[in-house]
């Protein structure tokens, strides 16, 4: 079933067109990647989805709510979650808290002038947190935490919304091989078992063909290709355009297939 | 009609062109200066006061020596020159030390130094005023359109296009201006491409500087150099900056057309409403374009915004409270009238220094401004007893809700914006706010403010007035300090911590600082209103940049990241000021050499340090 529907996107920066016609689906539990040499406006079409760039011309519907001129708060709510290519937490608060200020936001306790905000949500907080594996570091600040272990508490907090849609901006950037594989395994299962849309860009080419249940290759704004990634692997344009690194999308050694 | 005579309207045109030009070259110095460094150098307005105190007693010696036009521009460059030469010592001394320091540090250590320079001025060129030369040559005035007109006037004008034309040869045709520019537009590139750092920023500090101290040494056919330039110059300048784009050369000319112009017709429109006319500009260009006229967002956003982080709670911190409270209520007991006094101010201060803790250590939104909202109190409650004779227990709330109200209106205006812009939009509307108190004399007093501003007679009298100061400001901190733990309190930090994040998970940045301003605000108002009472009197001063930098400092000195140091930074300073001060003539000397000091050894305050030691010990 369609969870996110985009149609006829479109994005120009002066005379620069970064997106044109871009136009694909992701289903309930499923991992797309978005692929593409730098520059092929990945991060265009992405910011887009998320709320960060307005479009053009083109729609973003979700869930059938045409949601392509709304605020990155207003999308959150429609059941949009996020993480970002630096990872984004709070880091003057400990982890748990940081996942209970995503829960008093979503639940609109944000205003609350009274009650401890320490107290709340504390219970859920540590749940969302033990199922990226970082139950024992709830008491400790996000910025005394490992990268890697910053990258998933910001997964939780992208969970906490309850999102039906979750958009990762090259969510291994800056991690070891090991815990980048750890990472997108986690983030399937949880996709696959709360049956949330994953929509991630990413370069690293063992993550896309060993996660993503389809590929989308950007090329100069324009969608060149999509389909599975052994369908990508093989696909002569893609080749092309990944020119001068030929092995670039050769089945990587030790992978797991997709 | 007098306004509509042609000949009228030239002359006001041609002072507003000359006032323009002057305002030009004071200011362009400081937007050079940020453009390369990022530091908003508050110093700007000394170096301007230095280069008049100079030029005024420089000259008339060399004019001694031999009289003539060449020995009168000879001592103005000559003066710009040492001025140029003492910003060089600033920026080894000082500057080169905060470049990585965030913001507020940076603002406050210029800060200090304005205060040095205030003080050694004094000592170097004595107390009085000093009348400068008229320029030879140019004594006798010329006749436009039938009405005369002074001829230094129309050098003034020439001056702001040479000096524009000067700067731009400079930046366009060589090396130095080729790095100057690149370093504006990309710092860090211009430092990983191996060129001296140190050489760029000093020479460009010598620049800086020495525009600076052309723009005072030209002042002085006109007015005479006196203590307090400083302040009046730079709020301007930073006007001029800002409006214009703040790094942008032709910017800052621009800004100051349209002021000097603004200045000049805006007094027959409205009389005495020049500074409003000039900071009301500000707010409607910043409304309509957030970055000036020809400035650019900061790509880098500024430095990491500091404040206090989640700890968990103290035990026994109920016992701490109750043994507070105890001792507040018994100090009557032991405590003389006088001393009485004295804790009453400093209360009054922990309250004015703890409401601008929510804004910044909180929600990391540096306010430059906050002696708007304590004045606002202030002048709130004293308007309500002087115009519709309220009593004591009606003004305090009347002051709390009129900043309340102010501080909803320059918030609205001010969230918008982010980082130095926002610092120098705070600082506008304080300064909006002095004038209309020093220029709307009917109403506020002008200069001698409001008398007669007492407290009901149950609180009359030192052991009353104290006890009443503590029990409001005691309420007023634990009610700041549940909003900060509260999920609105946390809503802030997340803002101040991550915007991208705070926006994804659905957090409204703008409304949540907008009801911290309120908040913030009232809580200042009462402490306003607190003081006007204390004193029976109510002035402008209230609403000075130096009250929003007393607040600033008792934070620093208390410790930004901690919730509670903001207090203990109100009563050592407060008390520190009721004791040295009467000792020495010195006291800005100190007090700012003591803020430069904290900012580059001592950055985490008092309390700050005392926690980290208590922590590491245990």
């Amino acid at each position: 079933m369609t969870l996110l529907s985009v149609s006829g996107l479109q994005k120009s920066f002066g005379g620069v067109v970064a997106a044109r016609d871009v136009e694909f689906t992701v289903a309930r539990g499923e991992m797309l990647a978005v692929i593409g040499p730098n520059g092929a406006g990945k991060s265009t079409v992405f910011n887009m989805v998320g709320g960060q760039l307005r479009p053009d011309r083109g729609r973003v519907l979700l869930d059938g709510h045409d949601i392509t001129h709304a605020s990155p708060q207003k999308r959150f709510r429609r059941g949009v979650g996020r993480t970002f290519q630096v990872a984004q937490t709070f880091l003057s608060m400990s982890a748990a808290e940081n996942i209970q200020m995503a829960l008093i936001s979503c639940r609109r306790q944000s205003g609350g002038l009274w009650s401890p905000a320490r107290e709340r949500h504390r219970e859920k907080a540590v749940q969302l947190l033990a199922r990226v594996g970082m139950a024992e570091a709830a008491d400790v600040p996000c910025s005394a935490l490992a990268y890697g272990d910053v990258k998933r508490v910001e997964l939780a907090i992208a969970l906490a919304g309850e999102p039906k849609l979750l958009l990762m901006d090259e969510p291994t950037a800056g991690m070891a091989p090991r815990e980048r594989t750890e990472l997108m395994d986690l983030t399937a299962s949880i996709a696959d078992t709360q049956g949330i849309g994953v929509l991630f860009t990413e370069h690293d080419m063992d993550v896309v063909f060993g996660h993503a249940a389809r590929v989308l290759v950007l090329l100069r704004g324009r969608i060149i290709a999509a389909g599975a990634p052994d369908e990508i692997r093989r696909n002569e344009e893609v080749k092309r355009a990944y020119l001068g690194d030929e092995h670039a999308l050769e089945r990587p050694k030790g992978a797991r297939p997709a | 009609m007098l306004a509509l005579d042609p000949s009228f309207l030239a002359v006001q045109a041609l002072s507003g062109l000359s006032s323009a030009s002057s305002l030009f070259i004071a200011a362009c110095g400081l937007t050079i200066v940020f453009g390369v460094t990022r530091i908003v150098n508050f110093a700007h307005g000394s170096l301007y006061m230095i280069g008049a105190y100079t030029a005024a007693t420089l000259i008339p010696r060399l004019l001694d020596l031999s009289f003539g036009p060449m020995t009168f521009w000879a001592g103005i460059l000559a003066s710009a020159l040492i001025v140029g030469l003492i910003g060089v010592i600033i920026e080894v001394l000082l500057l080169r030390r905060i470049y990585g320091a965030p913001e507020l540090f940076q603002l406050l250590a210029t800060f200090g130094v304005v205060l040095v320079v205030q003080d050694l001025v004094v000592q170097v060129f004595g107390p009085e005023d000093i009348l400068g030369p008229r320029a030879p040559g140019l004594r006798a005035p010329v006749e436009i359109l039938g009405r005369r007109f002074p001829s230094y006037e129309l050098v003034l004008i020439a001056a702001g296009p040479v000096v524009l034309g000067l700067v731009w040869l400079l930046l366009r045709r060589t090396r130095f201006g080729v790095l100057v520019r690149a370093a504006t537009q990309d710092r860090d590139m211009v430092a990983s491409l191996g060129v001296n750092q140190a050489m760029l920023f000093t020479g460009t500090l010598f620049l800086g500087a020495f525009l600076a101290g052309l723009g005072g040494a030209l002042q002085i056919p006109r007015v005479s150099a006196h203590t307090g330039m400083d302040l009046s110059i730079i709020a301007e300048a930073f006007v001029v900056t800002v409006v214009g784009g703040m790094g942008s050369v032709p910017g800052a000319f621009l800004a100051a057309l349209i002021i000097g112009q603004l200045q000049a017709f805006g007094i027959l429109i409205v009389p005495k409403s020049t500074l409003v006319v000039v900071f009301l500009l500000m707010a409607v260009v910043l409304a309509i374009r957030p970055y000036g006229f020809f400035g650019r967002a900061e790509v880098v956003g500024g430095s990491h915004a500091v404040g206090i982080a989640s700890r968990k709670p103290l035990p026994g911190r109920f016992a701490m409270l109750l043994a507070v409270v105890a001792g507040l209520a018994c100090l009557p007991l032991v405590a003389d009238a006088y001393l009485l006094k004295v804790a009453t101010e400093i209360l009054i201060f922990a309250l004015f220094a703890f409401s601008l803790q929510l804004l910044i250590g909180v929600g990391g939104v540096v306010s430059f401004g906050h002696a708007a909202f304590f004045g606002l109190g202030a002048y709130g409650a004293a308007l309500a007893v002087k115009w519709f004779g309220l009593s004591m227990e009606a003004a305090l709330p009347a002051g709390l809700a009129l900043a309340a109200l102010g501080a909803g209106l320059i918030g609205a205006f001010v969230v918008r914006l982010s980082g130095i812009y926002l610092a120098m939009m705070t600082l506008a509307a304080a300064q909006i706010l002095f004038a209309v108190a020093f220029q709307w004399v009917e109403v506020t007093g002008g200069d001698n403010g409001i008398v007669g501003v007492w407290p009901a007679g149950w609180a009359g009298g030192p052991v009353p007035y104290y006890l009443l100061t503590a029990a409001l400001t005691v309420v007023a901190v634990l009610l700041l300090r549940r909003i900060i733990d509260a999920p609105f309190g946390y809503a802030l930090r997340a803002a101040r911590d991550s915007e991208a994040r705070a926006e994804a998970i659905g957090l409204t940045i703008r409304r949540h600082r907008w009801l911290a301003f309120m908040i913030a605000g009232a809580a200042a108002g009462l402490a306003g209103g607190l003081y006007a009472f204390s004193r029976g009197s109510v002035d402008p001063s209230l609403l000075g940049i130096s009250t929003s930098v007393d607040a600033l400092t008792m934070l620093l000195l208390g410790g930004i990241q901690t919730v509670m140091g903001p207090l203990a930074g109100a009563a050592v300073l407060h008390a520190l000021r009721d004791w040295v001060m009467p000792l020495t003539s010195l006291w800005r000397l100190m007090l700012g050499l003591s803020i430069i000091a904290m900012v580059l050894i001592f950055p985490r305050g008092l309390v700050g340090t005392v926690r980290d030691w208590w922590e590491a010990r245990e």
